[in-house]
Parts: structure tokens; C-alpha cells; sequence
């Protein structure tokens, strides 16, 4: 609101800086005519010129009746010079521009702040977009310039190194993130995360391409904690992208195989299987297997499965109670949650697919709609 | 909320500017001094409005807001406060901003002199000037708005061209658009005098002052940008005659000539219509300037048909502004009262020769600059028009000049005496072809050309220094008097004295060129490398961290056979934002010449690639440029009224001074 008055008093300003000379009355013959005066001026130096002796009298009076001739030329001119200041004409042409400047300078002034402006931006307060986003933002980049400055005097601070890194990432400085790292890395004990860290910041440094550099800082933290799941993870990228599909798969397969059910990455792992198209051993509960027996397991699909009856669940839910059941081996169960899954999410297409594409990978024929 | 009240008080200074256009306009026509009026509150506010504007933008710099798109492009938050500053007009639309708010200042300027300046002339020069700035609030506006905004905001901007960020860039550009831009006003009061018909001494006493403080903005602006590119580029040369500095050079070429054909028409009422299309072709020359430097044309005509919106508008512009004024003149031109006839040898005589010789210079530079546009444009060919054109074709035009100008400033109006003039001139003559034969006993194994141009430098300022001596001391004046009568002497001459010898200090610093020494090495630290008398030893090589940038920087111990001078940092330096490295020269100044040196890059065996140059004497080609801008300057203090007095022949008293 306040941003309108401004530009309302603005608008006004500019409107009386045509309207007030247009008010006033003007002394005819205000101005002496400039031309003569300006030669009686010329001929009056060299007046002076003469007294100071910088012109002799000769050169004086040439100078002298050069002037003068021009002088005389100049009045023969002033004749015409009658001012129109006063009279009904005047007047009408007073009124007429006064029109033309209240009407074009506001006029012309909004139309085209409407066009390339931003009013919309007017309305709002100040602070409701802008600000805080620019508070946060500055915040950060101080604390930014702060760290930067405190490593600048102490650039054998591993720990700040590794503080600053994931911040560049963030801000996508990913040079000065790999750097960051590296320093991280140079400057503190091995550490199977911080190699992993380098290295996933040499990947997004790529595009994605896992240089030979990323991978050896990969495999250094495999070496370092064999169970370093993201260091595990890009090895597996890292074989596709040489073309041994077959080992990415068994490396995420044993990754699976390794994590906690409700690990982080479980889900990327997983996808990252089936993009690879690769059967999924139901990992979490094969390695649970291992410790409870059987009868535990069918515990466990059977909640999973009152607890799908009862209050439903994604599609990602209905397929592990399906591969469940066929990991037990009961394929008809298996057919049957399938069947419930598509009652169940009838309404949601892309659950389908899922549930179908789980369906055909269990080879559950019968369950076919 | 100031940005757009910023961008809203350039939408108010564009309806402004065409009620500046049309009442003033009318008024001149109907004679009315009421609508007259309006022109000069009207330029103050449009004037008051474009500086609003440019401060909300600056604003908007200092204070980092990221919403702003032009910001974004060109800014960052850790940039030094003084490039946030600069970075303002270090870019497409801010420099245009910056452009607009000059033109507005001089409108403003010539609306509160408003005594001096006859009403009619005034009112119809501040119509042209309005609708320069139309067509240029316009191109703002709908081309290059330096207000467009982003929404959501960035989180940071993307930081200034690094080149860019330099002192140099902070002055380099204000400096030349007043030059450019203070031609405008030229150009706009040689339309006024067309619209009205009317033309006259009275006319040419009130355009001097602004033609030559454009020329001296300009001046000043050329040689800025000359040191800027020669110890930014780290290639130690200092004029390329590359179109963007070829760019500037024409309208300062243009201008040079309407100084001087101005000073006829005040003082002789004479050459009037030469000195109005002169006035015209200057200001088109700073418009072409700005299409070629701003359309993009310059980097590749097929960049400027990809993008062809800002270069076809301001294509418009200087189509719709050269071709209106040159039609105005067409039809206008000969309804003007031609001025007297004059003698053939006398001061207007050679000024005549001299617009003659710096039109056709300025026109072999245009040939060289857009006949390589035109073939590309035509048959793609792409051709580079370099040194050598020039050589052939610029100097043999300049020398020539050089060599008549302290004849022309020696020279009396009206009736000149040529013999006498010669003969005023002896001295002078005698002491160049006598230290030009000493340069060469002294060099007689160097480049022959150097002490040719050493000798015509010291010519023009020993021409310049004789011109006053003459006119204050003759054989038996006591020095007090002669020094008394040296001050007696009108701003105007000494002015005229100091910038001609400023032209003699510039061509001795470019004659001194030749005489520069380059080498190239490879060294690693402790070593050293050695080009004719001076040799360095790199010290070491120290990396830095600075807030924006990276840097390796070589520290270089300069010794002259055998003593130690001093020492020069040189650095390579790696912006982090846009991942752009940059050199920074090391330079050294050794009296009037200065020890140059740049690194490349690492060599696999750690020693790093080191240029190394000397130039003799360097610094006079911009300290001569400097003393030119400021004869220029002196000059136009000098408000006193001309008239050209003849000089009876031969019953000249040989204490008597012509008058100014």
C-alpha cells in the first residue's frame, strides 16, 4: 500500500514539473535578445582588451568592425522576434499542454510498468517472500565466509574442512567441495565415511561418471569398513559402468543382504536392483532368517498381511507381502495378496503396474487378471 | 519495493521525456516562451527520475538482492564493495542505465544555463536531446531492463565478468560515455540551429564548451581504457586496433575536428555548415560506437541474428537519428547564411586542412572496422582488418597532420604570412632534426623509425612551448615582463599550447614502442631470465585465497645490469564463481618506462612460463593524453568572447599579441 503512495506522489512531482512553468506569467521581453547582446558583449572586450594592452589599437579596430558588422546583421534579424506570450491563443495552448501532460505522463508511466514491471511483487509486504529467504541465505553465506576465513588461517583443520564440504555441495560449489574433502581426508585419521564423502563428490564433480579417482577412494573405504554401504553402492555403479552388470548385482544383493531392514538406503538399493532387473532376495528378511527361525518369519507375513487387510498400505507394502509369501513358498497366498492388492488399489494405475510387474517376476500365472 | 519504485521512475521519466519532446517543440514554433518553459523543468525531471532509478538499482548491488535478475547475473555476495559499485555499470543493461542518466545530466546541465543560451535554441535543443532519451528509455525498457526480476529469489548471483573487476572498470566506462554522450548536446544544438534555420557566432560560443569537455570526457576515456587493456590483458600492447577501441576512436577523431572547426565559425562566422554536419556525423559516430560495442554484432555477426532484438532496436535508433539529422540537414543546410570567404594560408586555412586530414582519417578507420562486417554479413567471409591496414592507411594520413600543426597554430587569422610564420618556427625546426640526428647516432642499430617519431613528438611540444614563448618575449623583454604577459595570455592558448604538446608526449611514448624489448622464458624459482638491460629472478611462487577469487602469484626481482630495482608480483588468478582465469600483469615503473611482466602456466618440471618486456618511455602515450584532456580542459574555462582579429601585415610590433 504504502509502495502505491510513493509512486502516486512520484507520478504527481513529475506532472508539476510540466504544469508549473505552464502557470506562470511571463514578462514579455524577459530575455534581452541574446544575439545582440552578445555582440555589444565582443565589441566591450575588446575594449577592455585594449586597455590591458594584450591588442593594439589597429588590431583593435579591425576587430571592432568585425563586430560591429556582425551586430548590425544581428538586429536586422531581431524584427520577427515577437513573443506570443499573451492572448486567447496563448491561452488555449497553455491548456492544451497542461492536458497533454496530465494525461500522457501518467498514462505512459503505468501502461508500461504494467508491461515490464513487476506490481505484483508490489503488493506484497516487503517481508513475506524476499526477506526471510535472503536472511537465511545471508546467514549461511556468512558462516560460509566465516569458516573459509578461519581455514584460510588454518588450513590444516581437517574437522572444518569436513564441515564446510557438504555446504559447498549444497550450494553446488562442487569443486571446492571435492577440494574440501580431500583436505578432510589429508588432514584426519582414514575413515571409511570421509572416503566415501570424497568420492561421491567426485561423481557429481563428473555429471555422475565415476573416475578412477572416485572409485579408488571408494574401494579405499570398503577397505577401510566393508560394510560402508554408499562407498558400496557406487562400486555397484561403478561395475555397470564398465558393463559387469552381474557384479553390481551381486554387490548390492550382499549390500541388501548386510543393511537393517529399516536402513536408509534400502529403497535406493532396490531400485537401483530392479533397474538392473534383477530378482530381489527379500533382504531383510533373509538375513533375519538366519538368526529366527521359520516360524517367526510366517509371524511376521501373517502381521504384515492382517495389517495390509485391515488398513491397507502402498503398493510397495502388497509386494513385499507377496515376495514374502513366495520366498515361503506358499504361491498361492502369494496369488492371493495380489489379488487383494488390486482390489485394494484399483484406483491407482501406476500401483497396478507395480503389483503386476511383481506378479509376473514371482511367476504367479494364476494371479493374472 | 525501491527496485520497482526504480523501475517505475524510468517509466516516468520516458512520459516525461516526450512531454519534453512535443511542448517545447511546439512552443519554438509558435513562439510561445510559456510552452518554452516547460523544456527546461521537464529535463530536471526527467534527470531527478533516471537518477532515482540508477540509485534503486545501485541499491540493489550493495545490498545483494538476489530478486533481482540483473543482480544475479552480474553480482556476488562476496564481492568487494567497490566492484559492487562499479558492477552496476559493468554490464549490458546497467551500462545503458549509466548511458541514459548521462544524457539526462547535460540535458539538465543545459536547462539550468539558461541565461546563456538564447530561449528558442534552448528549447528546441532539449526537444532532441528528449527524444534521444525516448528512443533510449525505450531500448531500456523493452530490451534490456535492468529491473527484471526473479521469483523465487537466487541464493546467490553468478558474480562479474572478471576482467571486469578492476579499478580500471570503475572509471573506464563513466569517463567514456560523457565523452560519447557529451556529443549528444552537440549534436542536439545542431538540430535546434536547423529546426530554426538560424545559425551564427552566437551558436558556435555556446556549443564549444560542450564539444570540448565531450572531447576531453573522451579523450580521457580512450586512454583509460588503453591502460586498463594494457595491463589487464597481460599481452603488453596497448592499442589493438580492435573495433570496440575503434569504436571510440572515431567520434574522438569526429570531435577532434568540430573543436576545431567551432573555433572558425565563433571566431570567422565562417565554415557554419561543414561544423553542423561535423557535429551530426560525431554524435552518429558515438551512436555506431554503442551499436557495435552493445548488439553483440562485434563477437560474431551470426551471435547478433540469434539475438537480433537489441541490435536490430538500436539499428532503428541510429537509422531513425542519423538518417532524420542528415535528412534535417539535407533539407535545412542550404536556407543557412553561409559565413565570409577566407585566405587560403591563414589559421582558419589550416584548421580547414586539419578537418580535412581527421575526417578522412576517421573515415579509413571506419572503412577498417566495418568493411570485415559487411563481407561477413554479405558472403560469410570472415576477414581481420589489423595493424598493418592501419599503418598504411591512418598514419600516413597523421603524420602529415603532425607535421602542419605547429605551422597552423602559429599561424594568424584573417591573413596569415607563410614565410613569417617559418621563420617563427626555426628554432623549432632546428632543434628536432638536430636531436633526431642525435637519436640516431645514439640508436644506429635500432629501428629506424623511432627516432623519426621521437624527433616529431619533441617537434609538437617544442612547436606548442615556442607558440607561448613567442607571443610573451621577444629579443630584449625583461623575463618579468614576459612572464607577466605569459599569464596575460588567453586561457584559450595556453589551452591550445598544452594539448598540442600533450599530442608531441603521446607520439614520442608511441615512437618509443619500437624500442621495447620482450622475452619469453621458462623458469623455475632462483632463476632468471634476461631481456636487453633488465633482467629477472623469480623469487617464488605463493598461492592466496581471496574472497572471490584464487591466485597464484609470482614474485619477480627486477635488476638492471646487475642492481637490484625492486620487485613485481604477477598473478594468475582463477575466479571460483565462474571458474574463469584472468592474468594480472607485474609492472614495474622505471622512470617513464616500466618493466612488464606476465606468467603462463605451470610447466610439468614446476617452472612456470614468465613473458617479460620493457618499454622505453611507455607511460607518455597516456600521460600525453592526459595533458591533452587537460589543455582541453583550460580551454574551455576560458569564457572570454573571440573574435579573429587580422594582422596587418608586416606592422606587426614584435611584442603584440594577436587577439583570441
Amino acid at each position: 500500500m504504502v509502495i502505491w503512495i510513493i509512486l502516486l506522489i512520484m507520478t504527481a512531482a513529475a506532472v508539476m514539473a510540466v504544469l508549473w512553468p505552464l502557470s506562470r506569467h511571463y514578462a514579455v521581453g524577459r530575455q534581452a535578445d541574446p544575439d545582440t547582446q552578445f555582440y555589444r558583449e565582443q565589441i566591450a572586450e575588446i575594449e577592455r582588451d585594449l586597455s590591458r594592452g594584450v591588442l593594439m589599437p589597429s588590431e583593435a579596430d579591425a576587430a571592432k568592425a568585425e563586430a560591429g558588422r556582425r551586430l548590425l546583421r544581428a538586429t536586422g534579424l531581431q524584427a520577427e522576434e515577437v513573443s506570443a506570450a499573451v492572448g486567447e491563443p496563448a491561452l488555449r495552448r497553455r491548456r492544451a499542454a497542461s492536458t497533454l501532460a496530465l494525461s500522457i505522463i501518467p498514462l505512459l508511466a503505468l501502461a508500461t510498468y504494467e508491461i515490464y514491471g513487476s506490481p505484483q511483487l508490489l503488493s506484497e509486504p516487503p517481508g513475506a517472500r524476499m526477506q526471510p529467504q535472503q536472511a537465511g541465505s545471508s546467514n549461511l553465506l556468512g558462516a560460509v565466509a566465516e569458516i573459509e576465513a578461519h581455514l584460510a588461517k588454518n588450513p590444516q583443520d581437517g574437522r572444518g574442512w569436513e564441515v564446510i564440504a557438504p555446504v559447498y555441495l549444497r550450494m553446488g560449489r562442487i569443486e571446492d567441495a571435492v577440494k574440501a574433502y580431500e583436505s578432510a581426508i589429508r588432514y584426519q585419521a582414514p575413515d571409511a565415511v570421509r572416503f566415501a564423502n570424497y568420492g561421491e563428490a567426485l561423481v557429481l564433480a563428473k555429471d555422475g561418471l565415476i573416475s578412477a579417482e572416485a572409485q579408488a577412494a571408494f574401494e579405499q573405504a570398503v577397505k577401510l569398513d566393508p560394510s560402508a554401504a554408499k562407498a558400496q553402492f557406487y562400486l555397484a555403479r561403478a561395475a555397470v559402468q564398465d558393463g559387469q552388470t552381474d557384479k553390481a548385482k551381486s554387490i548390492l544383493q550382499q549390500l541388501l543382504a548386510s543393511s537393517p531392514a529399516d536402513a536408509p538406503w534400502t529403497d535406493a538399493v532396490r531400485q537401483e536392483l530392479s533397474a538392473l532387473g534383477a530378482p530381489q532376495p527379500e533382504a531383510a528378511l533373509a538375513g533375519a532368517s538366519a538368526q529366527i527361525g521359520p516360524e517367526a518369519i510366517a509371524g511376521m507375513v501373517a502381521g504384515l498381511a492382517s495389517r495390509l487387510e485391515a488398513q491397507g498400505g502402498s503398493a510397495e507394502e502388497w509386494t513385499r507381502l507377496m515376495r514374502s509369501y513366495a520366498v515361503l513358498g506358499q504361491r498361492d497366498k502369494a496369488a492371493d495378496a495380489a489379488k487383494r492388492a488390486r482390489a485394494a488399489l484399483a484406483q491407482d494405475a501406476e500401483a497396478l503396474k507395480t503389483i503386476d510387474l511383481m506378479a509376473q517376476e514371482l511367476k504367479l500365472t494364476d494371479a493374472q487378471p | 519495493m525501491l527496485v520497482e519504485a526504480g523501475h517505475f521512475a524510468l517509466a516516468l521519466a520516458l512520459g516525461l521525456s516526450l512531454i519534453q519532446f512535443l511542448v517545447p517543440l511546439w512552443g519554438a514554433r509558435a513562439n510561445d516562451p510559456v510552452l518554452m518553459a516547460v523544456a527546461p523543468t521537464s529535463a530536471l525531471a526527467v534527470f531527478a527520475c533516471i537518477v532515482f532509478s540508477f540509485l534503486a538499482l545501485t541499491y540493489a548491488y550493495l545490498a545483494s538482492d538476489f530478486s533481482v535478475l540483473n543482480v544475479v547475473q552480474n553480482s556476488h555476495s562476496a564481492k568487494p564493495l567497490i566492484y559492487k559499485i562499479s558492477g552496476v555499470w559493468g554490464n549490458h543493461e546497467g551500462s545503458m542505465l549509466l548511458w541514459v542518466l548521462i544524457l539526462a545530466l547535460f540535458g539538465a546541465v543545459v536547462a539550468i544555463s539558461r541565461n546563456s543560451i538564447p530561449m528558442r535554441l534552448q528549447a528546441n535543443t532539449l526537444a532532441v536531446q528528449a527524444a534521444v532519451t525516448i528512443a533510449f528509455l525505450l531500448f531500456i525498457l523493452m530490451t534490456s531492463n535492468p529491473f527484471t526480476r526473479v521469483v523465487p529469489a537466487a541464493l546467490e548471483g553468478q558474480d562479474l565478468n572478471p576482467l571486469l573487476q578492476d579499478p580500471g572498470l570503475a572509471i573506464h566506462p563513466p569517463l567514456l560515455y560523457i565523452g560519447y554522450v557529451g556529443f549528444s548536446i552537440s549534436f542536439a544544438f545542431a538540430c535546434a540551429a536547423l529546426i530554426d534555420g538560424r545559425i551564427d557566432a552566437v551558436w558556435a560560443r555556446i556549443v564549444r564548451p560542450w564539444t570540448l569537455g565531450a572531447w576531453a570526457f573522451l579523450t580521457l576515456g580512450i586512454a583509460m581504457g588503453s591502460y586498463w587493456a594494457y595491463y589487464e590483458l597481460g599481452w603488453g600492447g596497448w592499442w589493438f586496433w580492435d573495433p570496440v577501441e575503434n569504436a571510440s576512436l572515431m567520434p574522438w577523431l569526429a570531435g577532434t575536428a568540430l573543436v576545431h572547426s567551432t573555433v572558425v565559425m565563433e571566431k570567422r562566422d565562417a565554415l557554419k555548415v561543414w561544423t553542423i554536419l561535423l557535429a551530426i556525423l560525431t554524435f552518429s559516430l558515438s551512436l555506431l560506437g554503442t551499436f557495435l560495442v552493445r548488439s553483440g554484432v562485434l563477437t560474431s555477426v551470426h551471435s547478433f541474428a540469434v539475438d537480433p532484438e537489441r541490435g536490430t532496436f538500436i539499428l532503428g535508433i541510429l537509422i531513425l537519428f542519423i538518417g532524420g539529422s542528415l535528412a534535417l540537414f539535407a533539407w535545412r543546410a542550404p536556407m543557412l547564411k553561409q559565413g565570409g570567404l577566407f585566405a587560403p594560408v591563414s589559421r582558419e586555412g589550416a584548421l580547414v586542412v586539419n578537418n580535412l586530414f581527421l575526417a578522412t582519417a576517421c573515415a579509413t578507420v571506419f572503412i577498417g572496422t566495418l568493411y570485415p562486417l559487411a563481407l561477413e554479413v554479405l558472403t560469410g567471409e570472415k576477414i581481420s582488418v589489423g595493424a598493418p591496414f592501419f599503418n598504411f592507411t591512418f598514419l600516413p594520413l597523421i603524420v602529415p597532420l603532425l607535421l602542419l600543426l605547429p605551422l597552423g597554430q602559429t599561424l594568424a587569422w584573417k591573413r596569415g604570412n607563410f614565410l613569417g610564420t617559418a621563420q617563427r618556427l626555426y628554432a623549432v625546426f632546428g632543434l628536432s632534426i638536430l636531436a633526431t640526428i642525435a637519436m640516431f647516432a645514439v640508436t644506429y642499430d635500432g629501428p629506424m623509425a623511432a627516432p623519426l617519431g621521437i624527433g616529431l613528438g619533441l617537434y609538437l611540444v617544442l612547436g606548442s612551448l615556442n607558440e607561448i614563448v613567442t607571443r610573451a618575449w621577444s629579443k630584449g623583454t625583461p623575463l618579468s615582463v614576459a612572464w607577466r604577459k605569459a599569464r596575460g595570455l588567453p586561457r584559450s592558448a595556453w589551452g591550445t599550447a598544452i594539448a598540442h604538446a600533450g599530442v608531441g608526449l603521446t607520439v614520442i611514448g608511441i615512437a618509443a614502442t619500437a624500442w621495447g624489448i620482450e622475452a619469453i622464458g621458462s623458469l623455475k624459482v632462483g632463476e632468471r631470465l634476461k631481456g636487453g638491460d633488465y633482467e629477472v629472478r623469480l623469487e617464488r611462487v605463493v598461492p592466496r585465497v581471496e574472497a572471490n577469487y584464487r591466485e597464484e602469484a609470482a614474485v619477480l626481482t627486477v635488476f638492471s645490469s646487475g642492481r637490484e630495482l625492486g620487485t613485481l608480483e604477477t598473478m594468475k588468478r582463477l575466479y571460483v564463481t565462474r571458474g574463469m582465469p584472468t592474468t594480472e600483469a607485474g609492472i614495474l615503473t622505471v622512470g617513464l618506462g616500466q618493466v612488464y611482466a606476465s606468467i603462463g602456466d605451470a610447466q610439468p618440471d614446476g617452472s612456470i612460463g614468465v613473458r617479460l618486456y620493457h618499454k622505453p618511455l611507455v607511460l607518455l602515450i597516456w600521460i600525453g593524453s592526459l595533458v591533452m584532456a587537460i589543455g582541453g580542459g583550460i580551454s574551455l574555462t576560458d569564457r572570454r568572447l573571440r573574435i579573429g582579429a587580422p594582422v596587418p601585415a608586416k606592422t606587426m610590433p614584435p611584442n603584440a599579441v594577436p587577439a583570441e
